[in-house]
């Protein structure tokens, strides 16, 4: 690992430095995980007053639960989805305001400040305009025919969730690509233009691959923000509902854990979800080191 | 840093909690008690610190029922436990299993030298909240049953007679057809708590088992049995009625898109607790509102039964000095005087939980001034109580809620037939039932 | 631009006209029922134009809360939130300076794992060890507490690689010249370090600052006395109350009320704010 060429020489202060992002961390980070991994051995009562050591049937039990296996499906989707929708309006927009002159800074602060809206109040929003009884996206939808009830219809919810998720996360994607397309070089693009190409076909052929570093870094960050960010959304909307068709991992360990009490399974699927970070930011941090060697 | 924000904090703390004047001992109550009712129950507690000057009553609203069960299961676990938590009917066999958490009711007023008399209270209630040695654990508070409200308005835009509501299913299908067909209002009927009213008091008052073991009052091996011939064919039917508009779902747990629905005259009828009453007179500033008992299948059972507590009673939780204590009793002999009692009773729509409550109200003539009051009285004491009407005591019934709420909505959607849901609620059940066994054994 | 075609400009504007439209009406519609009584949404639908009930409605929220909904005054939530998001930021921007600094001037045995035990936290959020958090801080005595709710979430890895990232970039030139002057670490660490990364403790001071401030399951979790409620954490209470009908005009205007703060920091540290999202995710 990198250091300076010149370097101080004392023995104890860098412990000192240290010691509080440590401390912290082994206390609140290392701790609790090891904790996690330990109940999830374990069956215990609610009060806490019995626990008994169970081996791997919290594990075995969570594998073989219809719910849970719904639950991956489901995050598998959401995560997608919400992926695939915000990044390709972000990057829509991105490429709109690329061209514009003038405004572009108006526009960008128009769009970018949902990055600041809790994602549970991003919940509320949405749901207060999706409400089946006065809400007036299924008011407009019912002139369109379609009967909008998120409560009953397992695929209106999860369209609902999506939606509000990815609604926040434009703004982030919005400036990455626009970054993104700020250091293409004008150059190639003028060239192609000279050769007769047309804004669109230049646009697929030259600047979106210039912008697969970009994408393939917002791709990651959005798989996370979806799995892991949007809790406060579903609690807000759907919790989990109708009939677990928005039940998504991380939302289910809150509800196993929390609600139903059942610490031994939420502590086992803790683990899982663990690996599962793990896995991404492993991917992650070998395409940020690569690009950090540029 | 770390240092400094500690001290930082502590004494934000201190300032905070540093109340001018004397030494009282708080109280905490945590409760779920929103809007009408919590105001309501602000003014018990108001009345209790004003009537004495060494306990503070400091309630908190802490969310839902399951919310504020789980919130204070954790509290307990971190010690950070109010003295007082409400807690639902159906977290009752839950609370009961965790022996070393509670305080019994019964032993805390005797240590306190309070009165205690478990016979003042309605037979139902003691009843339902009994351990199997007879005694009580929990103060009853806040009991309630589920009853119908209808909108006479409509009622009689329908063309029907605003004073003669549904008395079975069928009269309840051929009227809400009615008011749809004549445009009277867009849906018939909606109902609160889907698995407390539209399956557990369903269940009751056809005499139906929901489990074996006498519904769990026998012990911790009980089965869920309520995918019966009578609880199919009333959820076939609901779905179909769904699907017809003439019934629209209100959500899962309590159901909290039914009340507005009723409230803005969308739907004719609307099947809740009786203590949604206070809300619902509030609410209805545009229409007279009618109660009627809930309906039943005639061609099922000739008498129906009684129908089935909700709501929640108070429990001690261990861990307090014995002066928190003293104020508890002290409180809970103030909470279950016939005087706030009445005045609970009457304002919320709850049941009056003790026989001089009761006889207070009629005193009062309360009843004949209010019709419609006493409706979830009645339905609740009507008949001989068998074994399947006098209550339910499992463990984890939150948890086997979720289950019943997250089966129907598959029926709702199609997914499931009526009979494929209710026998998979059955059998999901029967696993949480089992853990919950082993957990507590 | 390339070449000027109309009709491409045309569309241009219309895509984004189209997007922001998209993007604000959902918090115009908060808005807009924040204006309203709470009577005008029963009769089903939801008004589009301002309503006059706006002072009454956030004067309420922010002096008086519902108590009954289980939500204290908004002005104690925000003034909470204001101070959670603020210690959060400053934390972690202080220990990450401090941690950075020791691993990128100093060698020292086992420097290789504290990197690596910092570089963990990435990959536990709190939401997948909820319950054994909630232990540890419970067992400290930290609920319902300032410490609680700010201290377990002030560990960075992102801050801590920032800051390695810009100090590896420090001339070396500027050390030594420190040290030839006889300054000592702290000395060099406070006045020329510290001045240098000015722009990068702003940046990331605002990142933070939204970080802090959006946290909903934390405050969730280890809050129970509702004089430590959060304006995130407190809406959600707001807006679940069953068995009646939400308020929807007071819910909504402590949504705005909950927003405006975080989004004021973006919209007028526009720059700083999208120089720490960057960094961050260098």
């Amino acid at each position: 690992m990198q250091t300076k060429r010149t370097i101080f020489p004392n023995k104890l202060l860098p412990y000192a430095l240290l010691a509080p992002q440590l401390a912290v961390t082994l206390i609140f980070f290392i701790w609790p995980a090891a904790q996690a991994v330990k109940s999830s051995f374990e069956r215990e009562d609610p009060f806490g007053f019995r626990t008994t050591f169970i081996w791997f049937e919290n594990y075995t039990r969570l594998f073989s639960e219809p719910g849970y296996l719904n639950s991956l499906t489901k995050t598998a989707i959401f995560a997608v989805s919400v992926t695939l929708l915000s990044m390709s309006l972000a990057l829509l927009l991105a490429v709109a305001v690329n061209r514009v002159l003038k405004s572009n800074r108006t526009y960008t602060t128009l769009l970018v400040w949902p990055y600041a809206v809790a994602p549970v109040v991003v919940g509320i929003l949405w749901w207060f305009m999706f409400n089946p009884t006065i809400g007036i996206a299924p008011y407009m939808l019912r002139g369109l025919g379609i009967d909008w009830n998120h409560r009953v219809d397992g695929n209106q919810a999860m369209i609902l969730v999506v939606i509000a998720a990815s609604w926040k996360q434009i703004s982030y994607n919005f400036l990455f690509f626009v970054a993104g397309l700020q250091s293409v070089p004008q150059s190639l693009n003028e060239a192609a233009a000279i050769d007769g190409a047309g804004p669109f076909k230049r646009f697929w052929t030259i600047v979106f691959p210039l912008l697969s570093p970009t994408t393939f870094f917002l791709l990651i960050v959005n798989i996370n923000y979806a799995m892991f960010d949007t809790f406060g959304l579903i609690d807000a909307t759907t919790n989990g509902g109708p009939n677990q068709a928005t039940n998504i991992l991380v939302y289910k360990v809150y509800a196993d854990g929390f609600l139903g009490l059942n610490i031994g399974s939420s502590a086992a699927q803790s683990v899982v979800l663990m690996l599962i970070v793990i896995a991404l930011t492993a991917i992650q941090f070998r395409y940020i080191e690569r690009r950090v060697q540029y | 840093m770390f240092k400094n924000a500690l001290f930082l904090s502590a004494g934000l703390a201190a300032m905070m909690t540093a109340t001018p004047g004397f030494a009282q001992t708080e109280i905490a109550w945590w409760h779920a008690m929103d809007a009408e009712l919590g105001q309501r129950l602000e003014a018990i507690a108001l009345g209790f610190n004003d009537s004495q000057d060494d306990f503070v009553v400091v309630p908190s609203y802490k969310g839902t029922y399951p919310e504020t069960l789980t919130a204070a299961i954790a509290a307990f676990r971190a010690n950070e436990q109010p003295a007082i938590v409400q807690v639902f009917e159906v977290g009752t066999g839950t609370m009961m299993a965790a022996e070393g958490a509670v305080n019994p009711v019964y032993k805390l007023m005797a240590d306190n030298g309070e009165p205690w008399d478990p016979s003042a209270f309605l037979a139902p209630v003691t009843g339902y909240y009994s351990d199997t040695d007879g005694n009580i654990l929990s103060m009853p508070f806040n009991s309630s049953t589920p009853i119908m409200y209808y909108n006479k308005d409509v009622f009689e835009a329908a063309g029907l007679d605003p004073e003669m509501p549904p008395k079975t299913w069928a009269e309840l299908e051929t009227m809400s057809r009615q008011i749809m067909e004549s445009g009277a209002a867009p849906c018939g009927f909606t109902s609160g708590w889907i698995s407390w009213v539209q399956l557990e008091n369903l269940s009751a008052i056809h005499d139906q088992p929901y489990g074996t073991m006498e519904n769990g009052f026998g012990g911790l091996g009980t089965e869920f049995t309520f995918n019966g011939p009578v609880q199919v064919k009333h959820w076939e039917n609901l779905k179909n009625w769904a699907d017809e508009g003439l019934f629209e779902y209100g959500g899962p747990v309590g159901g909290g898109d039914a009340p507005p629905k009723f409230y803005s005259q969308e739907c004719a009828i609307y099947m809740n607790s009786s203590a949604s009453r206070a809300g619902v007179i509030n609410n209805s500033g545009d229409f007279e509102v009618g109660f009627a008992p809930l309906p039943y299948y005639d061609d099922e059972i000739d008498e129906p039964k009684n129908s089935i507590i909700g709501g929640a009673t108070l429990w001690a939780l261990n861990g307090k000095d014995p002066a928190v204590y003293e104020g508890v009793a002290q409180f809970f002999t103030y909470l279950s005087s016939p005087e706030v009692q009445a005045e609970w009773h009457q304002a919320t729509g709850y049941l009056p939980i003790t026989n001089a409550a009761y006889e207070l109200g009629k005193e009062q003539s309360y009843y004949e001034a209010n019709p419609g009051s006493e409706i979830a009285i009645n339905q609740i004491t009507r008949g001989t109580p068998s074994a399947n009407s006098k209550g339910l005591r499992f463990g984890n019934l939150t948890q086997a809620r979720t289950v019943v709420d997250e089966e129907f909505e598959a029926l709702l959607s199609g997914s499931k037939t009526a009979q494929e849901a209710l026998d998979a609620a059955v059998e999901r059940g029967n696993q949480i039932l089992r853990d919950f066994e082993a957990a507590n054994s | 631009m390339v070449e000027n075609r109309p009709w491409l400009s045309f569309l241009t504007h219309l895509v984004l006209i189209v997007g922001v439209v998209v993007v604000v009406f959902p918090v115009y519609l908060a808005f807009i029922a924040s204006t309203h009584g709470s009577g005008d949404f029963m009769r089903g639908l939801v008004p589009l134009l301002p309503g006059p009930h706006m002072l009454e409605n956030y004067g309420r929220m922010l002096t008086q809360g519902i108590s009954t909904a289980g939500a204290p005054p908004v002005s104690i939530m925000l003034m909470n939130s204001t101070i959670i998001a603020i210690v959060i930021a400053v934390g972690k921007i202080a220990i990450s300076l401090l941690s950075a600094y020791a691993i990128v001037f100093f060698k020292f045995p086992f420097r290789l794992l504290a990197f690596w035990i910092i570089f963990i936290t990435l990959m536990l959020p709190v939401e997948v060890r909820i319950i054994p958090t909630f232990a540890v801080v419970a067992n400290l005595g930290l609920l319902n507490s300032y410490v609680g709710l700010t201290l377990p979430l002030i560990a960075s890895a992102t801050a801590t690689f920032l800051f390695r990232q810009f100090f590896l970039t420090v001339p070396d030139e500027l050390m030594e010249a420190a040290r030839v002057d006889g300054a000592g670490p702290m000395k060099f660490f406070r006045d020329i370090l510290l001045p240098l990364s000015r722009t990068n403790i702003a940046a990331l001071f605002v990142i933070l600052f939204i970080y802090g401030w959006v946290q909903y399951l934390w405050p969730l979790l280890v809050t129970t006395d509702s004089r430590y409620y959060t304006v995130v954490m407190g809406i959600k209470r707001l807006a679940a109350t069953a068995d009646s009908e939400p308020l929807w005009n007071l819910v909504m205007a402590s949504v705005i009320l909950a927003m405006l703060p975080p989004v004021l920091v973006v919209i007028f540290m526009q720059r700083l704010f999208v120089k720490g999202l960057v960094d961050t995710e260098k």
